[in-house]
């Protein structure tokens, strides 16, 4: 500590400004109710705070890991926070999209929207500075505290308008999983930890990650503390079949935080995978790698088939993020087998696309997810039934939401393609490894990853065409108005980023590079460097390479060039008139495409997938209605026969309170007299 | 090496420049050729120029709620498609503009581009757009990993997801047979046909709503704009047919830069566009339309003959 005070570190600052945000959420408590001083002035400081972390953070990727141990916590049990590149790398991800996510929520909050800003201000500032802690944690015990913290400051963000009974439901669910999943993550660092005795051999506190690392545990515990910390992990990221809070919790919070949850909180489960499963196990098997693979590629394609038929937009993204989070596993089930055969340059391929997933992933999902919510303000309306033709009131909104789209279904120049194609690469390298069954499975799987790359593109479609485009479907949307400029500011910012992310992936990979050589012990800055700033060929450029820049340019050129040379050449004459339509005269709004039509080759493609309620109206119908509920099988299948059997339990345990003091004395007597029996035995 | 990069630049443009003033001729050749099958009174060759020429002089007419986006998409879809032409070795291997993209981003191309026509045929809130972005997307999900697939067995032939190294390796090593090409030949095919509205999957000559794909959504396309969505269409089966050539056929696409090589690289590549021709008007001949729900299991089989394609060649030829 006397060194820290000398010259402070990078993480000293980190800490400092972590404080900043919590002393900021304490500042809403002053005067819960003055929205005009919660909103306008402690936001836009968080979001100052945010920029500082990011920034802070970038600076330390590559640098020599720091470390500090805080005097809190239980007498012997200190909090160890570290800084090395890998939690650099994911607060530069929290910092950063904060920073947009903030600005936005000063023009967003509302007076008798759920709780009182003040109380939300508190929350929200907490809920960034547990996962900042999360990041920064270097022990099992600070990691849980953090970790619970996170859950629990989410859950009162999620229930903010907890009036409603469908959102309490909600949050009671995502509670629910969370510490299910916070009880397989703290088995696994049980298992990590060893014994009671083994850390003071090693001259190093108990439970601290510097002990599990020293630690090589023999394949049978190693893959428990695996599997554990998948299962933990995989319930906090959405998982299938640990996925069913997405859908429920996004769409009931309020939307900065459904941004925050999907684009950051979702991360830290992937960070938290990526420290256990790369960092602290140092025993690695390779058949996880294909566990993983298989288990993200499933959660892929179901998230994304999901996706499409959706009809409430925050659901859509909601079970986009599923997907996405399917393809991240994918590329860590990637890495890991890679890892396995000791192939690390491959490793590190792998790995890159999924720590540039997670960048692409944060910036666009959390630009989707505010855009929902400036159409939500602006129309009162979260069903895509209901929307329609917004782009002609909310330009703003509409064209910045089209790059979120168009990133998010992993289309070139943007940075959702940059990703994709890396992973994609890696996937084209298999035929290298040493093994023939895998060799053949996993080409398969990359057909797998292409189709649901393509069926992203559909829901993304959808998502846009339906909300943005054609006629409005209901009339009171003509009254719809565009975001704030406090809105529009922060859209720009995260649609700057999927712009910029997508445009200079050399310069992205450069500083990846850090945290791929602390994973797996090499990285690819050193080949993507040799092909200049310009050129992306992550391996060798006879091999593949992409220049994001030159595309951008090539179309943007051709297509102002086209639109000169046709007016030069002919002329620019417009007459506006109604639609044509192929002659029909009578058209309507109610005759476009609803949500559920465009859905409809999905659920037909892909009917064994959902569980579908159909309500058609038969010929004689006075009053036709024709509804269509699609759900999923998991509740039927997982979720209520395990409700039923814990409700079936309880009762039985039941039994035993009778409610009469005499019996629960009997209880205590009886046991009394069982342990001294024992004990004397 | 300056020399070099610009000869190289100049053959560039040349390949614009060719696939610009080709596409409109190979669909006045493949609709010439499919009257003449079907024993019809032929239309004349150059009719596809004289329409997007007709188009140009027209004034456009737009529906009142088109937004930018629905004016602005014309533009991107053309300038897409041209970038593709640009990568698509079609008169040499040694592109300077080869390195801006691979096979995968070319995948990406096409996609972006559908995506655009798709929002396009959504924006005037017509019953007829949002039928044909629907079916469109359908088929384009439905073609795409297909299309994807069969580009990763080419590149795992040969080492590279780079389209000018897949037909170096391809055209001028020693000669092989790769079974896996002859599944990924017939899975091309199938998602060229889907790809480019083509009977069985779409009619390009359709004009009876409830079948349309591609011309629902460019129902409220006039003047100028169809112009351009014409000529991109007539560009992509341009696209669409070279890169089948160049992986299929890559024999007379020279590796260097240079006036002879051209002139071999150029009639080459005319005659095999013919003959590409004339057997995508058989195919539409030979075959009747389906139904849009049968199109899934004629794009599954594609697929799976991609994927197929990939494991033959793990099978036997990976260890070569």
């Amino acid at each position: 500590m006397q060194d820290a005070l000398a010259a402070p570190l990078a993480i000293d600052w980190l800490l400092a400004l972590v404080l900043c945000w919590l002393l900021l959420g304490l500042a809403g408590m002053v005067a819960q109710r003055n929205l005009r001083y919660v909103a306008r002035t402690l936001f836009p400081l968080g979001a100052a705070v945010g920029l500082a972390i990011a920034g802070v953070a970038f600076a330390a990727l590559g640098e020599v890991p720091e470390t500090v141990v805080l005097p809190l916590g239980l007498p012997d049990l200190p909090f160890h926070l570290r800084l090395d590149s890998l939690s650099a790398l994911f607060l530069v991800i929290l910092g950063g999209i904060a920073a947009g996510i903030s600005i936005y929520a000063a023009g967003y909050l509302r007076k008798g929207e759920g709780t009182a800003p003040g109380l939300q201000c508190l929350q929200y500032h907490i809920f960034l500075a547990s996962m900042a802690l999360v990041l920064l944690a270097d022990d099992a015990y600070a990691f849980m505290v953090a970790w619970e913290l996170m859950a629990l400051s989410s859950f009162f963000l999620v229930t903010s308008d907890h009036r409603n009974p469908e959102i309490r439901r909600a949050g009671y669910l995502y509670l629910l999983i969370a510490h299910i999943g916070a009880i397989g993550i703290l088995l696994s660092f049980g298992v990590l930890q060893g014994g009671n005795d083994m850390a003071a051999s090693n001259g190093v506190s108990d439970y601290t990650f510097a002990h599990m690392r020293m630690m090589h545990p023999d394949g049978f515990w190693a893959t428990a503390a695996f599997g554990l910390a998948l299962f933990g992990f995989g319930a906090k990221a959405g998982l299938v079949p640990l996925h069913v809070w997405l859908p429920e919790a996004h769409p009931a919070a309020p939307s900065p935080v459904s941004a925050m949850m999907s684009a950051v909180m979702l991360k830290t489960a992937i960070y938290g995978f990526l420290r256990v499963s790369f960092d602290l196990l140092q025993t690695r098997l390779w058949w996880w790698g294909v566990v993983v693979l298989m288990l993200g590629l499933f959660t892929a394609l179901f998230g994304v088939i999901f996706s499409a038929v959706q009809t409430d937009m925050k659901r859509l993204l909601a079970y986009s993020s599923i997907e996405n989070i399917g393809l991240l596993f994918v590329g860590i089930g990637l890495a890991l087998t890679f890892d396995g055969f000791d192939m690390t340059i491959l490793a590190a391929l792998a790995l890159t696309a999924v720590l540039y997933h997670c960048l692409n992933h944060a910036a666009f999902k959390s630009l989707l997810f505010l855009a929902t919510g400036a159409v939500l303000h602006a129309t009162k309306e979260r069903s895509l039934g209901k929307l329609g033709g917004l782009i002609h009131k909310m330009p703003w909104v509409a064209w910045l939401s089209l790059l979120g789209v168009l990133a998010s279904a992993g289309l070139p120049p943007l940075n959702g393609f940059v990703s994709e194609w890396l992973l994609l690469q890696s996937f084209l390298f298999t035929p290298g490894l040493p093994h023939g069954y895998i060799n053949m499975l996993i080409p398969v799987a990359a057909a797998a990853v292409a189709l649901t790359a393509a069926i992203a593109g559909y829901a993304m479609v959808k998502f846009f065409g339906i909300i943005f485009l054609g006629q409005p479907r209901e009339e009171r949307l003509a009254e719809a108005h565009d975001a704030g400029l406090l809105e529009r500011i922060a859209m720009i910012w995260l649609g700057g980023l999927c712009v910029a992310l997508g445009i200079f992936p050399v310069f992205v990979i450069e500083q990846l590079d850090a945290v791929t050589q602390l994973l797996v012990g090499t990285g690819l800055g050193a080949a993507v460097r040799s092909g200049g700033w310009l050129l992306l060929a992550p391996v060798s450029e006879n091999r593949a390479s992409y220049e994001p820049l030159v595309f951008l340019l090539v179309i943007l050129a051709v297509g102002a060039a086209t639109f000169m040379l046709v007016r030069r050449f002919w002329h620019g004459r417009v007459r506006i008139t109604g639609a044509w339509d192929c002659g029909w005269t009578l058209q309507s709004a109610r005759m476009q495409d609803t949500s559920e039509g465009f859905g409809q080759p999905l659920r037909q493609v892909f009917s064994p997938f959902y569980r579908m309620t159909r309500e058609e109206p038969g010929s004689f119908d006075k009053a036709p209605r024709y509804s269509i509920v699609v759900e999923d099988h998991f509740w039927y299948w997982l979720y209520l026969p395990v409700a039923r059997a814990a409700d079936m339990g309880t009762r039985m345990v039941a039994f035993l309170q009778q409610g009469r003091i005499s019996v629960y004395l009997l209880y205590s007597f009886v046991t009394l007299i069982v342990l001294l029996f024992l004990i004397r035995g | 090496m300056n020399a070099n990069l610009a000869a190289g630049i100049l053959l560039q443009f040349l390949e614009l420049i060719a696939a610009l003033v080709l596409a409109p001729l190979l669909s006045g050749w493949v609709n010439q050729c499919r009257a003449l099958l079907q024993n019809r009174s032929a239309p004349p060759l150059m009719l596809p120029y004289r329409q997007i020429a007709k188009l140009f002089e027209k004034e456009v007419v737009l529906a009142g709620n088109a937004s930018s986006l629905f004016r602005a998409a014309p533009y991107i879809i053309f300038a897409c498609m041209a970038l593709a032409s640009l990568i698509v070795p079609t008169l040499s291997t040694d592109l300077p503009f080869a390195a801006a993209a691979d096979a995968i981003a070319l995948v990406g191309i096409f996609a972006l581009a559908r995506v655009f026509i798709a929002l396009a045929g959504m924006d005037v809130g017509t019953s007829f757009g949002s039928l044909g972005a629907r079916r469109e997307m359908l088929i384009g999900f439905l073609a795409e990993p297909a299309l994807l697939m069969v580009f990763f067995t080419t590149s795992l032939i040969s080492q590279s997801t780079s389209l000018a190294i897949i037909v170096e390796t391809l055209g001028h090593r020693e000669f092989a047979i790769y079974p896996s090409l002859a599944f990924a030949g017939v899975a091309f095919t199938m998602v060229s046909l889907a790809e480019n509205a083509r009977v069985p999957v779409d009619n390009p000559t359709t004009h009876l709503e409830l079948t349309m794909i591609h011309e629902a959504m460019i129902l409220e396309y006039s003047g100028r704009h169809l112009a351009l969505i014409e000529w991109a269409a007539s560009l992509k089966l341009y696209a669409y047919s070279c890169i089948g050539l160049a992986l299929f056929f890559p024999w007379g696409i020279p590796q260097g830069v240079g006036i002879e090589t051209l002139l071999i690289a150029m009639p080459a590549l005319l005659f095999k566009l013919a003959v590409g021709g004339v057997i995508l008007a058989l195919i539409e001949t030979l075959s009747a339309k389906m139904r849009i729900f049968r199109a899934p299991e004629f794009l599954g089989t594609a697929f799976l003959l991609a994927v197929l394609a990939m494991l033959v060649h793990l099978l036997l030829e990976a260890g070569k």
